[in-house]
């Protein structure tokens, strides 16, 4: 545990100023995020963990606080930190491997070595034979899988994803997260993932960050000693079940404080 | 109007296929219903005339509007008429598309550009382009310039106004996406903004370049001696009701081709959108 933390979020907080009082949406948060670890920040809906992703960014400032990635500390979005969002962000312009190749583009990359790399992912996620479609041909969670591939491609130190899977219907959702542990068991990057859905930050994390309802603190840490590689069947083995349990009581807590927030809003 | 005719002609299709909001129905359908909302029209218009209910000194029959029609470009070099016309619509609204467009997108890109030009834009747009005529001829003379800055002021305000709500439209997490890919301001604007705001600036040129055409009759019936517009109000003074109403019908038909060309490019230039 003495290694040093890779993200470093340092007593951020931020409040917005809405309807003349002020709001504040989280309140000195501090994580350290290990190097080629996945972290989930798991809260419920309007406790601010996707402004806590977003500050850590670039794409909003913090109130108080600071970011630091390898010391360096954040002051804007950058090609270091690549960041899939729940909606559907595909350029609808570019086919899937243009899209693929953006960030390849703008950093200068070779277009062979573009397009190696863009294959690379195309078959990594599955989307052979549609390297030339535009994204309207495609379902929720294809596209879901080229922004992966996007965000990937482009070979960022930190992954940050936001609810990536929070529009996809059930069963499309559990694949993804199958998909998404083996693509990172694969590339083993480091990884900010949030979240409202229990079960699906269990079986993704090594650790999971609860979050408390508005204003967001971080209420518990939660190991998940599961082994790797995982599989689908995991998710009813006793440690698993156990698991969820306890995230499930530290997150049921907070979602019955957020609808009592909500009605006196 | 056109929906009971359509009934008749293709009983397997029940009500549920055109009440359905949004649901496709067949090509043909869609073209058959096109055609027969000009074909109900045309019926209406005949049966009121060849019944002699109207006085055909106030509407006359189809085939009189027609036989003007072709007296207009035998006798009176209508075609030229024609020309001068599209000519006047076409500059003036190039202009204001070419100046428009660039302030528009400006417009719905930076918060300091959208606080220095739309309260301006949203003052004079409510001028009405014909109300100007008097003032254009003092400034500009009779000839051209006049016209084709009568149809610059009729698209220009309006059209700047609508490109920046396109831009303001593209999604911000497009944008944001763009960042986390390394991107600067410039290239978000150009990679990002700008092809994601095209097709919605080509629909609004579609429904200017309409206006345009609306315009041109108010600039060619003042102080004009070529033009449609013209034509027109030559035909009112010798009370040649045909040749006004296929005068009209004439830019109609201008106004539709530019219509139909303008979807189509659309579709040409951007097969990906949804």
């Amino acid at each position: 545990m003495n290694e040093p933390a890779k993200l470093h979020i340092q007593g951020i907080s931020k409040a917005y100023r809405g309807d003349g009082h002020e709001v504040v949406a989280i309140d000195g948060i501090d994580l350290g995020i290990r190097n080629r670890e996945f972290a989930t920040i798991l809260g419920p809906s309007g406790c601010g963990k996707s402004t806590l992703l977003r500050i850590v960014a670039g794409l909003a400032k913090p109130t108080q606080g600071s970011v630091r990635l390898d010391g360096r500390t954040i002051s804007g979005p950058g090609r270091d930190r690549g960041m899939v969002f729940q909606s559907y962000t595909l350029f609808p312009w570019l086919t899937v491997q243009q899209n693929i190749q953006f960030g390849l583009q703008l950093g200068g990359v070779s277009r062979p070595e573009q397009d190696k790399i863009a294959q690379q992912f195309v078959h990594r996620v599955g989307l052979r034979g549609f390297e030339h479609a535009y994204p309207k041909a495609l379902s929720g969670g294809m596209k879901q899988r080229v922004a992966i591939a996007r965000a990937l491609a482009n070979n960022p130190d930190v992954l940050l994803l936001d609810e990536p899977f929070g529009a996809l219907d059930a069963q499309t959702r559990a694949l993804m997260q199958e998909l998404l542990t083996q693509v990172w068991e694969e590339f083993h990057k480091t990884i900010l993932f949030v979240t409202h859905d229990v079960e699906e930050a269990i079986f993704l994390s090594d650790r999971v960050f609860v979050m408390t309802a508005r204003p967001g603190r971080i209420k518990a840490e939660i190991d998940v000693p599961l082994e790797r590689p995982r599989s689908y069947e995991l998710k009813s083995s006793e440690t698993f079940l156990r698991l969820k349990q306890q995230a499930l009581d530290l997150i049921r807590e907070e979602a019955i404080k957020a609808t009592q927030y909500k009605d006196t809003d | 109007m056109s929906e009971p005719e359509q009934k008749t002609e293709r009983a397997s299709w029940t009500m549920r296929d055109f009440l359905s909001p949004r649901e496709p129905i067949p090509a043909s359908l869609y073209i058959a219903l096109g055609v027969g909302s000009f074909a109900v029209l045309l019926a209406l218009w005949a049966a009121l005339t060849y019944s002699r209910l109207i006085d055909p000194l106030f509407l006359p029959t189809p085939g009189r509007v027609l036989q003007a029609g072709l007296d207009l470009f035998v006798e009176f070099d209508f075609t030229t008429d024609i020309l001068n016309s599209t000519y006047r619509v076409m500059l003036g609204f190039l202009f204001a598309a070419i100046l428009g467009v660039p302030i528009g997108l400006l417009m719905g890109t930076f918060k300091a550009a959208e606080a220095l030009i739309e309260p301006i834009m949203g003052f004079i747009r409510y001028m009405p382009a014909s109300a100007f005529i008097p003032l254009f001829i003092l400034w500009l003379g009779i000839g051209d310039v006049e016209k084709v800055a009568i149809i610059f002021v009729g698209s220009f305000f309006q059209l700047v106004l609508m490109v920046a709500v396109v831009a303001k439209n593209v999604h911000k997490d497009m944008l944001e996406t763009a960042y986390t890919l390394g991107a600067r301001p410039v290239q978000v604007i150009r990679k990002v903004l700008l092809p994601a705001s095209l097709p919605g600036i080509l629909d609004t040129l579609r429904i200017i370049v309409g206006w345009a055409w609306t315009y041109i009759v108010v600039a060619e019936l003042v102080a004009s001696s070529s033009g449609i517009g013209y034509m027109i109000i030559s035909a009112q003074r010798m009370l040649r009701t045909a040749s006004i109403i296929f005068g009209i019908l004439t830019i109609g038909m201008l106004g539709l081709i530019t219509d139909y060309g303008f979807k189509w490019l659309h579709r040409k230039l951007f097969p990906w959108v949804e």
